[in-house]
């Protein structure tokens, strides 16, 4: 059995589960500031997700230990070479869990206004840095015979990498805003609703004039004609579906849409990397592949079997945690101080 | 500085600090779940207002936790980005089963515990907490067997310039595990136990709800004395591994530069390690070898000794540790661990006397060592990591070897800034928030309306952000 494709798969599937997740609940940190009229909307918008934030950056973990145990090399090369910017992750996520965690700790305007700047900066900064970094990844990046990046942050924000960037910070707010309509109600929800349509336009047009230049800057779509496949196809089609479904009053099926774009978008980057994991800009023969940056067959057995056991274990508890809360959260429900 | 330095600087500025939060964590979890299985059981109304009154403490330690324990994940592959192809074939199983087993299982329960308290049933709501508890403490046993292959690799075999796993099992029954787990654990669980035993005589000097107080008091007491006295058993079973596995580390804890048959034990030197010899010594005849090897005249090799061993083994090189942080690391933390004992029996006196809720100096006493297992903790991850240095892979890999080449010594100035700035920021906050909530006891309205649902509702939903 080849286990570094089983792996390569996994770990796509990891970030897959990731972006989906932490995808709507970024986009609800980003919203929480604007479709707010006041504390107890802000409160009702952070617990539409208090149960399940946590879990859902578990999904980036888990991801990064994958890494390590399946692709060493993987896990070192980008994390090494995508210091800063991976530094501004943590530190955003530092921010954003504490403004979720503490802010109802205290009653006062400061304390409750600086969480709201944490959730909200912690949740931007994140959104649009991934999409700069997958963004380099798809592009090559300057990999040496050692394996080692030797370009500097500056390379890595080339306008095209910054599209990148707001392309998945504007799809993630997009996820977000319909998963407020379906998990808010009264006015809260209604103005959900209308970000979420608004937020189509431009996150649409952003994705178009990225997947276009993808053509050109990318490797993503080398070899493959104007129509490149299913998988693109089947990202335009959730991403428009997701619009109408939302205007038939079908919101449920409209977050699945938006979902679906999310998942079908991140499978184009894996698919179109495979078997590559970083390829090299600088030579060929330098870029990371599963094959070249995987750890022994013994290593990826044994992870095999304990992946084969925990994810639907995990898969199972994650389910009911969300449906022990399927309801929505409404405005009575916030306790009083 | 070079980027080695402050590679080195900045893990262990983070994993100390990652490592205040830890423990606690895991002995908190469990006497949270503790006191919640009492309040199940018996039905007293006190022991819900205790499970919650620790349940929001807990919840900010633990953020704490969460949000530190993120950047470890991702710091090996930062800074140290030899190290991480030099072992990935073996460290990141753990990790990454650590990540699987626990973090989805602890992150998710701890979701439901949290909100759940009105739409899960008693017995579910109370197996949340326990799994939270039980999370917290694998995923303790899989990042340790992460280190404890630092300490003494085994199962493997250098393919290629990298190790390779050769014997999973190996790994999995490393006798440096099977001594290293349980006591870091149970320190853990005296962590825990000496917080909630803290913040109750807090209360109980305060003349705060005594007699509520005194029984999350009696509930620690317990757990306590049975977990420092483990920690000693324990401690001692892995320095009897460490003789045997890293000798020069047990030197070094020993300050000990010349073999000695039989060895005696040190109470004080002053170390000096330039010129490679202890000034001022008291020393206790035979007690090492006895401890070492269960044998007053068994030999104990010193340090010279050994440098000599693996000059001859590994080529030129010093492989001496920082020998004063070790023996006084280890000084700091034995000493503390014997203070741990004695304070936990003291109290089971006093409960036996009934004297558990008028002892004032007791109270006095428990508030101020509240504060010290976090020294101690520190103090034994600083002697069992220093004390492997120059190695980050004993015998395998220098930590020299590990760091990442393409990062910038500049890199890292602005990473550890930022992290000692944000990590300094968040200490205040959590000091701040655990005070404002401990400090007033339990909530005044709840104690007199437990028999009000509606109040009760109004209370549940105090856990929601």
């Amino acid at each position: 059995m080849d286990f570094q494709l089983i792996w390569f798969t996994l770990i796509a599937v990891l970030f897959i589960g990731y972006f989906f997740l932490e995808g709507f609940d970024f986009g609800v940190g980003i919203l929480m500031p604007f479709i707010s009229r006041d504390d107890v909307d802000r409160r009702v918008c952070i617990n539409t997700i208090g149960p399940f934030w946590d879990a859902n950056e578990v999904w980036l973990i888990t991801a990064g230990g994958a890494m390590f145990a399946a692709f060493p090399h993987w896990y070192a090369t980008l994390f090494s070479g995508f210091y800063l910017p991976l530094l501004l992750i943590l530190i955003a996520l530092i921010f954003r869990a504490v403004g979720f965690e503490f802010r109802a700790k205290v009653n006062k305007v400061f304390w409750k206004k600086s969480a709201d700047h944490f959730i909200f900066w912690g949740s931007l900064i994140p959104a649009f840095i991934w999409g700069v970094a997958l963004t380099n990844i798809v592009m090559g990046l300057p990999i040496g015979a050692d394996m080692n990046f030797t370009g500097g942050l500056f390379g890595l924000l080339s306008p095209y990498a910054i599209l990148g960037g707001l392309a998945s910070t504007a799809v993630f707010t997009l996820h977000g805003a319909v998963f407020l309509t379906l998990r808010t109600d009264g006015p809260l929800m209604e103005r959900a609703a209308k970000v979420a349509a608004i937020m189509w336009i431009p996150a649409g047009l952003l994705l178009l004039v990225f997947a276009l230049l993808g053509y050109k800057y990318t490797i993503l779509f080398d070899g493959l004609g104007l129509i490149p496949g299913t998988l693109p196809a089947l990202t335009i089609i959730a991403f428009i579906a997701g619009y109408f479904l939302l205007k038939l009053g079908r919101t449920g099926w409209s977050f699945a849409a938006t979902g679906a774009t999310i998942v079908f978008g991140t499978i184009v980057a894996f698919e179109g990397l495979f078997p590559v994991l970083m390829p090299s800009t600088l030579n060929p023969d330098w870029s990371l592949t599963i094959y070249n940056a995987s750890s022994s067959e013994l290593t990826l057995t044994i992870m095999s079997v304990v992946a084969l056991l925990f994810l639907p274990l995990i898969l199972g508890y994650q389910i009911y945690s969300y449906y022990v809360f399927r309801k929505r959260v409404t405005r009575d429900s916030i306790p009083t101080h | 500085m070079e980027a080695l330095d402050l590679a080195r600087w900045q893990f262990g500025i983070t994993t100390v600090y990652h490592f205040i939060f830890v423990p606690l964590t895991l002995g908190l979890s469990v006497l949270v779940a503790i006191i919640q299985t009492f309040w199940y059981r018996t039905g007293d109304e006190r022991y819900k207002q205790l499970t919650k009154y620790f349940g929001k403490l807990f919840v900010i330690i633990f953020t704490l936790g969460i949000v530190t324990g993120i950047v470890q994940e991702f710091q090996f592959g930062m800074n140290w980005s030899e190290y991480s192809r030099f072992v990935g074939d073996i460290f990141g199983i753990p990790l990454a089963i650590e990540a699987l087993m626990a973090f989805f299982m602890e992150s998710t329960f701890l979701g439901l515990w949290l909100f759940g308290w009105n739409r899960l049933s008693k017995g579910v709501h109370l197996l949340s907490i326990w799994l939270v508890a039980i999370a917290s403490n694998l995923s303790a046993i899989w990042i340790l067997m992460a280190n404890s292959w630092m300490q003494v690799p085994v199962g493997y075999e250098i393919v290629g310039g990298r190790a390779e796993l050769s014997d999973f099992v190996a790994i999995l029954l490393n006798e440096r595990l099977l001594v290293q787990m349980p006591h870091t654990i149970i320190a853990g669980f005296v962590t825990g136990g000496l917080f909630v035993l803290g913040i109750s005589a807090w209360m109980m000097y305060r003349g705060n709800q005594v007699q509520t107080f005194k029984k999350s008091a009696q509930i620690a007491l317990v757990f306590t004395a049975v977990a420092s006295l483990l920690t000693a058993t324990t401690g001692h079973s892995q320095a009897q591994d460490t003789v045997k596995s890293q000798p020069m580390k047990m030197a070094a804890m020993e300050g000990l530069w010349e073999t000695e048959k039989p060895a005696s034990f040190s109470l004080f030197a002053l170390i000096d390690q330039e010129n490679k010899t202890s000034m001022r010594e008291v020393r206790l005849p035979y007690m090492l070898s006895v401890l070492a090897h269960n044998n007053a005249t068994s030999e104990v090799k010193g340090m010279n000794e050994l440098q000599a061993e693996m000059e001859e083994k590994y080529g030129e090189g010093n492989y001496i540790p920082p020998v004063k942080t070790v023996y006084w690391g280890f000084r700091v933390m034995v000493g503390l661990g014997v203070l741990f004992i004695l304070t936990a029996f003291t109290g089971l006196w006093l409960w036996w006397m009934g004297r558990l809720e008028t002892t004032r100096w007791y109270h006095k006493t428990l508030m101020g060592v509240l504060f010290l297992p976090f020294i101690a903790n520190s103090a034994g991850w600083l002697v069992t990591e220093m004390g492997r240095q120059p190695w980050v892979v004993y015998g395998l890999l220098l930590t020299s070897e590990g760091v990442s080449p393409s990062v910038a010594g500049s890199s890292i100035w602005i990473s550890m800034a930022a992290f000692t700035l944000v990590y300094g920021f968040l200490a205040a906050v959590a000091a701040y928030l655990v005070v404002k909530y401990a400090k007033p006891g339990i909530p005044k309205e709840v104690e007199k309306n437990t028999s009000n649902s509606q109040e009760t509702t109004h209370q549940a939903d105090a856990f929601a952000y």
